[in-house]
């Protein structure tokens, strides 16, 4: 038995061709079911839907045997226990630094202020301004993240961009691009000694279909 | 809130009667099964000081290792978060022999921070370490005693994975990479993570290039060496380690063998063959192994070394239920019949509890499933009913 991890959305749009790829049809749209565990064409095959940041923790326990993830969520899980062997092109965004419109970043950078930072991916925040040596006070939101420098939270947040619209119709900039975000597929280490005649032939299709 | 004074901490726990029989009777199975290879049992102290602890090892273990200062000295010691190097130590500064040294151990550790699934913070480690001989021989004695110790433990579903340090350090050698990078590259072997090791690898030089990027590859059943052999390139480290696995491949015909060239983990002080065992039921290994030569320098004298350790709570917790019969309960003696009975019963292996007088319908709770009772001049053993 496969159970791959996934979430609902965009990441489950696009990872349809991918696993069709494998052989593997869903029996059921998630957007449509309130079931948890979906079952698909093949028999031996289960999807459970989970919340994108809970994937790659289900994937190291071992309640699936395969995941996909974004690569945000897979930096702020810490990634360990798991193998993530293919980078699948799909869910493409940026992490990026914003900051309100009239906002000299650079300066307050320079300057190695203390900023204060509102965003929901601590882990990522830390590393990016502990590797360039800017002290901040990081403020963990769940959402909405845009309001912060506007209600005087925080003097920039750092989120996630795909097309800046909300940026943009919350007066705010990107200030700088922390790196590119697309998913990952993740992979349980032990089921892949335990079960790897199952799960190999799997990934290397996936691999096959990526764009 | 205020919580109640007996919680215990995170990640720690008592063990109950079912469950501590069951790592007890384990316990003493795989330690009698050491000895009769000849591994001799020894007890390293539960703490040292930090820098004969954590001499040798990498980061990972100081950051796991708890922390206090000597009342007596002044110094910083520690808690064992590992019990290899202290034997490793027994061996290279306290036995001092010239030649093959076996030993074995079994105690509590303890972790700042949970590792792994079952995220206990106190494992309970259980090893055989084999010392003096640097042959292939010794790694397939350990092997052996690793595969012949998941047996005893009736664990059927198994799968015994071996790599080989010496692919990657000779690849990272040739091509230059230390230091930080050489440390993330190690990190995303790890992982497999192949989008990573492309980024890292992008300015070395062929074939080393496209040997790294191979290695996350490289792993699955024996045919894994002969692609080996194809893909990466023939460098004397690699060939004589492609070699060594192909023997170890020709040793354990019989067993369920995996090979993975990528798992690094353990690459800060192992020297060659690696391996790890793998069970049903569990997201990550359940015993680790492997040759970690000269570890011993740090303590004054270099030995060829290679063994294994594992969680003994965690495989107690993957072994099969093999339910033990309960107690049986004997009135109290007025008689030396009863007395007799009694004992008769314990040397052939059975409990015998006393019943103290006063508590009735209690004794199903502590652990009795039969009683011994009169039948004109016999004592029968009979099913125990309590409401």
């Amino acid at each position: 038995m496969i159970t791959v991890a996934l979430s609902k959305g965009r990441i489950f749009e696009e990872t349809l061709p991918l696993l069709a790829a494998a052989g593997i049809v869903p029996a059921e749209d998630p957007e449509k079911s309130r079931k948890l565990i979906i079952g698909t064409n093949r028999p031996d095959v289960r999807v459970v839907i989970v919340r994108a940041s809970d994937v790659p923790t289900y994937v190291q326990y071992g309640a699936a045997d395969l995941g996909i993830a974004g690569k945000d969520v897979l930096i702020e899980h810490g990634g360990v226990g798991l193998y993530q062997p293919l980078d699948l092109n799909i869910a493409k965004c940026r992490m990026c630094v914003a900051a309100p419109v009239g906002f000299d970043y650079e300066a307050a950078v320079r300057r190695g202020a203390r900023l204060r930072i509102a965003t929901k991916y601590i882990a990522m925040a830390r590393e990016h301004f502990a590797a360039k040596g800017v002290h901040v006070d990081l403020i963990k939101l769940y959402g909405s993240m845009e309001l912060a420098p506007l209600a005087g939270l925080a003097d920039a947040i750092v989120d996630l961009v795909s097309s800046g619209a909300t940026l943009k119709a919350n007066k705010l900039v990107e200030v700088e691009e922390i790196m590119n975000i697309s998913s990952r597929l993740v992979v349980n280490q032990a089921a892949l000694k335990m079960k790897r005649e199952l799960l190999q032939p799997v990934i290397d299709a996936i691999a096959g279909a990526i764009k | 809130m205020t919580h109640p004074r007996w919680l215990l901490p995170e990640a720690i726990e008592d063990v109950l009667p079912r469950d501590a029989l069951r790592i007890e009777a384990l316990r003493r199975r795989l330690l009698d099964e050491f000895s009769r290879h000849g591994y001799e049992f020894v007890m390293p102290p539960l703490l040292e000081y930090v820098e004969s602890l954590l001499t040798g090892s990498g980061h990972d273990l100081d950051l796991r290792t708890f922390k206090l200062v000597d009342q007596l000295s002044g110094r910083s010691m520690g808690l064992r978060a590992d019990i290899t190097p202290q034997v490793a130590r027994i061996d290279a500064h306290l036995l001092g022999r010239k030649g093959v040294t076996r030993l074995s151990y079994c105690g509590s550790v303890l972790h700042t921070l949970p590792a792994g699934f079952n995220a206990t913070r106190e494992p309970l480690q259980l090893g055989a370490e084999l010392y003096g001989h640097a042959g292939l021989e010794a790694d397939i004695e350990v092997i052996r005693l690793l595969a012949a110790s998941l047996t005893l433990a009736g664990i059927t579903a198994s799968r015994l994975d071996l790599g080989h340090v010496a692919v990657f350090r000779a690849l990272a050698a040739k091509a230059g990479l230390s230091g930080d990078v050489g440390e993330e590259l190690f990190s995303a072997l790890q992982g497999k993570d192949v989008p990573t090791v492309r980024e890292l690898v992008a300015d070395v030089a062929e074939p080393f290039r496209s040997a790294l990027l191979a290695l996350p590859e490289l792993h699955g059943d024996r045919s894994v060496l002969a692609r080996a052999a194809k893909l990466l390139p023939a460098l004397p480290e690699i060939d004589a380690a492609l070699g060594e696995l192909r023997r170890l491949a020709d040793a354990f015909s019989d067993l369920p063998l995996g090979f993975d060239l990528a798992d690094l983990r353990g690459y800060h002080y192992h020297s060659g063959v690696a391996f790890a065992a793998y069970c049903a039921g569990s997201p990550s290994a359940v015993a680790l192994g492997g040759r970690y030569d000269n570890f011993g320098r740090a303590y004054g004298r270099a030995r060829p070394a290679t063994g294994f350790s594992m969680d003994l709570r965690e495989l107690a917790r993957l072994a099969p239920n093999s339910e033990s019969r309960g107690a049986i309960l004997a009135p109290w003696p007025e008689d030396d019949a009863l007395h007799a009975e009694a004992e008769r019963l314990r040397a052939s292996g059975e409990r015998v509890v006393l019943a103290l007088p006063g508590h009735e319908g209690s004794w199903r709770e502590a652990g009795c499933d039969r009683i011994l009772s009169r039948r004109g001049n016999e004592w029968i053993i009979e099913s125990l009913k309590e409401e």
